[in-house]
């Protein structure tokens, strides 16, 4: 008896709830309006189903509930009714069917003279490539890929050359113009999934898949891996922006072709040395850092690290934060440098710098028991940041073995207090925004960096570099 | 056909040391009831680890226990148990090694040491399988469907050595399945008794003889895909490996396909899914019979949509694999294919429903665990729908729709139908009755806290919400809101695994308090129910195996003074009505 009340009153709530909930389709971006159309299409016949047959359940459980005076039926076969039932299903399921093959077809053939790009994907991050002038991709290989080439392009072939390469986890694309996405990955499955768009797909490794859309809106939407792929699954997001004509051609003049970056020019040490002088007030002579000036020890980080973080410093992605008020500093001193090139020459000067042993402070001095702790919750550094803390070019991970562990805290809690990491142009901040959030109070960031400080000393057999 | 197996009534051959009759035992009631502890032991722990997911997914950045790699840790192992050693375990293990002898009247399973093997087996693949929690890197992170390359490589957690006794543990399983799978296969064809023909059996015996074959025809593309995997990770060949790289270092495999490992494994994971439904809807059918009484509608209907389910289950496996960068040609075919799946399907629902038509329907446990299969079968089902056709499942695909799918159909349906059998036949397995008022109490938390968990769950994916994500964390099109659901959702799910206490502890107490429930508690027809002595013993028939006289769904039929006859029960034995000599039964 309660059971066929219960279940009535099921169907209305699940009626209800699917009228009432906020939690539906984000806003269609794109062309792929006969989609959201088919899941219409599909929910007022699935859902007549639903209340048909709960409906009828509830009917009978009631209707013929235990009557010790009745006696059940006795009706082992009806043909007629099996028969009409099987027919009325099968029309059904045509019906659902039919629409869908006929928007698959759509989706599977993609029309002439649609624009293409390429997105790459790398555990834990996107790239984008596009033909250049000449319509055609270059060849790529993974043999080829290299921190100089880290498309992996062929530099002999000629359809390289003016391959525009995004080094950046957003892309932009033009709206109202057909665009067939190569997907294309260098190590894992991954999947491209941008919500408003409706359409994915997969990017696996050793083949091309695609999928094809016209972007109909402008703006800036989040694109998602939705493929497991790895530990920091989660984090691996990037944007696309659909542009109107003009912004988009505005983007895409800034952007570099292959050859120019392949063909980019090496740090100049000597006048990076010149240029440093500027620096070495607060981060010192060799580049040590001065905990009293706030100023990071340098030396010994990645050239392309370095790179980036002073472009950043420059352009507002780190440092405009108005609770960063060391980074505004450094953002001040960051536009002393005119060009990408003088960055270079710096970066690659301090890069040249020996790095020093941090310096023995009282947090150096830990428990064994803190240290286990701390190696416990780097496990999930190591993935990026290596496990001996030596950095990673393809995981976009600075090194951090050597750094000054009051500087290591400070950009720990600016990660958490979104201070850095989330501010515009900052590429791959919010994915340490995210990891940081697993270090839940002040001792187990605590734990984390007195472990990250034991990764310094030169025993450490990645360390020893053979003469 | 029937002599060589039911003639065996020598007893002095059965053992009585309690050894060899409790622990090394060939008797199939024995294995079955070790296989099924074993598998609800393990279910627990992957119930554990679902609590464990969803308190980071409702509460994220609250547990420090919990981090990215232990999160996918508890996914891909909470998914395994739950499919493989659980549902596959106790729906063919348990169920199929204790009803089989049973419902066809043998005294056993043909092969009774190869059963007792099984059993085995299926412990050690068990035991290799909970080692992996204890190694260094922990239990492999890949997700359940172990997706090569990631699964091998050091970006996913257990990489060095928990998939290593994954893939160790899946193979030694198939090899238990494959002992009790022949086992079965051969018992329903060979030892039935004198007048059990197949169209008389019992739909229970149906579901499960399909399933079986089902199995041994699925389960070798996975121990094939096993092995392969092993070889890649172990000795370095490259069949799923192409040329790639392992964060940033390149690595040294070429000329593999990722691909193949998906068909190899959806080959066998499509077909998983009837091994478990189609047990489950044999149960369910003469749970529903017997509890209505009355006999199930369109019998032969029945057994053909079981036999068209399974042989289709065979070709639409790449419907998982919509988005999986395979040519997208093949979305047509197996898009068709998959909805045409849906019509048998949706003819077992008609006639459940028309079984209860016109009934008179107990509400025992059983039957109310049988109507909230019926409805959240339902629920499943027509989201299947939506997966299925291609061009919807694009936008779904790979989001928590698909999650709250699998669930609502593979999880929610087979556990309540699993309910069901455990109330229907614990009477049998035990000779006491369950307690109805704690039975109650499991019910309806149970199928309206799952209910509760999976339907909001099904906005989300709508919304866009990836699976196996660890956090969100800010993001511009998924509300606040959804937070606040996911919270909900936690708590329901924590809430309906602390119910499943209740059954526990209900099935321990009632095996020593319960009330005595006699021979034939439900006064069910088919032939468990017809034993001499409750529980069963090793032999179970005493002298003479019964002779089958009729199918088994004489419920309620015309002029006769009963509303059940047994299927052992011949025409001239029928007890009618005082001045009815009318038609009593089906007479084949």
């Amino acid at each position: 008896m309660a059971i066929a009340i219960v279940i009535i009153l099921l169907v209305i709530a699940s009626i209800v709830f699917h009228f009432i909930s906020p939690w539906w389709f984000t806003e269609i971006a794109s062309n792929w309006t006969a989609i959201d159309t088919t899941i219409n299409i599909t929910f007022w016949i699935t859902g007549f189903v639903f209340v048909a047959v709960n409906g009828f359940l509830a009917y009978v459980v009631f209707r013929y509930r235990f009557n010790k005076n009745r006696r059940a039926d006795y009706e082992p076969e009806n043909k007629k009714l099996e028969t009409w039932l099987t027919v009325i299903t099968t029309i059904g399921v045509a019906a659902l069917l039919a629409p869908g093959l006929v928007v698959w077809g759509k989706f599977v053939n993609v029309p002439d003279g649609a624009d293409i790009f390429e997105a790459v994907g790398q555990q834990w991050h996107w790239s984008f490539r596009l033909p250049g002038k000449d319509g055609k991709m270059g060849r790529s290989a993974v043999e080829l890929m290299s921190e100089k080439n880290p498309f992996g392009l062929d530099p002999n072939d000629p359809f390289s050359q003016d391959d525009i390469l995004i080094n950046s986890n957003e892309m932009h694309l033009p709206i109202n113009r057909p665009v067939k996405a190569l997907l294309r990955s260098k190590d894992v499955l991954h999947n491209f999934a941008v919500p408003q768009f409706r359409v994915k797909m997969d990017l696996v490794p050793g083949l091309t898949s695609y999928l094809w859309f016209t972007p109909t809106r402008q703006g800036r939407f989040e694109l998602l891996c939705e493929e497991l792929c790895g530990m920091a699954h989660y984090t691996m997001r990037g944007y696309v922006v659909v542009d109107s004509a003009e912004n988009y051609q505005k983007w895409l003049d800034q952007q570099t072709t292959f050859s120019q970056s392949y063909q980019a020019k090496q740090a100049d040490i000597q006048l990076g040395q010149q240029l440093y002088g500027s620096c070495a007030a607060c981060h010192g002579q060799q580049a040590q850092g001065n905990k009293v000036l706030n100023a990071p020890k340098l030396a010994g980080q990645s050239i392309w690290y370095l790179k980036r973080q002073l472009s950043y410093f420059k352009n507002g992605a780190r440092g405009s934060h108005k609770q960063d008020i060391y980074g505004q500093q450094m953002a001040t001193m960051a536009k002393l440098l005119v060009d990408d090139e003088a960055i270079t020459n710096v970066a690659g000067y301090i890069n040249s710098l020996s790095q020093l042993s941090p310096a023995p402070t009282a947090a150096n001095i830990v428990s064994k028991s803190q240290l286990i702790k701390g190696q416990k919750l780097y496990n999930n550094c190591a993935y990026c940041h290596g496990k001996l803390g030596q950095g990673n070019f393809n995981t976009n991970a600075p090194k951090l073995a050597g750094q000054d562990d009051w500087y290591l805290k400070k950009q720990l809690l600016n990660y958490q207090s979104n201070i850095r990491g989330r501010l515009k142009g900052d590429i791959y901040g919010n994915q340490m925004l995210l990891m940081s959030k697993l270090l839940h109070d002040e001792t187990a960031i605590d734990n984390v960096i007195a472990y990250i400080g034991t990764l310094s000393k030169p025993q450490k057999p990645k360390e020893v570099n053979s003469l | 056909m029937y002599t060589a197996i039911t003639d065996q009534v020598d007893e002095s051959s059965h053992p009585k040391s309690f050894f060899y009759k409790y622990i090394w035992s060939q008797d199939h009631k024995v294995i079955a009831i070790q296989y099924s502890i074993t598998a609800i032991c393990v279910g627990l722990v992957a119930l554990v680890l679902s609590g464990l997911m969803r308190l980071q997914l409702g509460f994220p950045d609250s547990f420090s226990f919990i981090d990215p790699s232990s999160y996918l840790q508890f996914v891909t192992m909470h998914g395994m148990i739950m499919v493989i050693y659980l549902l596959t375990a106790l729906l063919l293990g348990g169920f199929g090694n204790y009803l089989i002898p049973l419902m066809i009247g043998a005294r056993d399973m043909v092969f009774p040491f190869l059963n007792m093997l099984s059993f085995w087996t299926y412990l050690l693949s068990v035991i290799v399988l909970m080692a992996s929690f204890f190694v260094i890197g922990g239990p492999t992170g890949a997700g359940w469907t172990l997706y090569p390359p990631a699964s091998i490589l050091e970006g996913a957690p257990g990489a060095s050595n928990g998939i290593v006794l994954m893939l160790i543990s899946l193979a030694i399983f198939i090899v238990a399945f494959t002992m009790g799978g022949l086992n079965y296969v051969t018992t329903v064809l060979q030892a039935r008794t004198k007048g059990m023909t197949l169209m008389r059996m019992p739909l229970t015996i149906w579901g499960i003889f399909v399933a079986t074959i089902l199995g041994l025809l699925a389960f070798p593309a996975l121990l094939v895909s096993a092995i392969m995997m092993l070889f890649d990770k172990l000795i370095g060949t490259s069949f799923f490996m192409p040329a790639i790289l392992s964060l940033g270092d390149s690595v040294d495999y070429s000329g593999g396909s990722p691909i193949l490992f998906q068909h190899l494994f959806w080959f066998f994971g499509h077909p998983e899914v009837y091994i478990v439904a189609l047990p489950a809807f044999g149960m369910v059918s003469d749970v529903i019979s017997t509890h209505a009484r009355k006999n199930i509608f369109g019998y032969r209907m029945m057994v053909w949509a079981i036999v068209a389910i399974g042989g289709l289950s065979f070709v639409v496996w790449a419907h998982h694999m919509y988005v999986s960068g395979m040519n997208p040609y093949f979305g047509f075919f197996f898009a068709t294919t998959t909805l045409i799946i849906a019509v048998p399907t949706a003819i077992k629902v008609y006639n459940w429903l028309l079984t209860l038509w016109r009934g008179n329907i107990h509400l025992t446990i059983p039957m109310l665990f049988a109507i909230g299969f019926i409805f959240t079968f339902t629920h499943g089902g027509l989201t299947g729908l939506f997966l299925g056709n291609v061009v919807v499942d694009l936008p779904l695909s790979d989001t928590y729709f698909v999650v709250a799918h699998f669930h609502m159909v593979m999880g929610v349906s087979p556990i309540m139908v699993l309910f069901a059998a455990l109330y229907h036949w614990y009477p049998k397995i035990t000779g006491r009755m369950l307690n109805t008022g704690l039975g109650k109490i499991h019910f309806w938390g149970t199928f309206l806290g799952t209910y509760a968990i999976y339907l909001p769950m099904h906005y989300l994916g709508f919304l866009g919400v990836p699976r196996r994500y660890f956090a969100m964390g800010e993001t511009d099109f998924i509300p606040q809101s959804a937070q606040t659901l996911n919270a909900g959702i936690t708590i329901s799910a924590i809430i309906v695994g602390l119910i499943q206490l209740v059954f526990i502890f209900n099935a321990i107490w009632s095996l020593f308090k319960g009330k005595m429930a006699g021979d034939n508690p439900w006064q069910a027809t088919t032939l468990e129910w017809q034993t001499s002595q409750t529980p069963p013993v090793h032999g179970n028939w005493g002298k003479n195996v019964p002779i089958v006289y009729r199918w088994a769904y004489d419920y309620s039929v015309p002029g006769v003074k009963d509303d059940f006859i047994p299927q052992n029960v011949p025409q001239d034995e029928v007890v009618m009505l005082e001045g009815n000599t009318g038609n009593n039964g089906e007479n084949q």
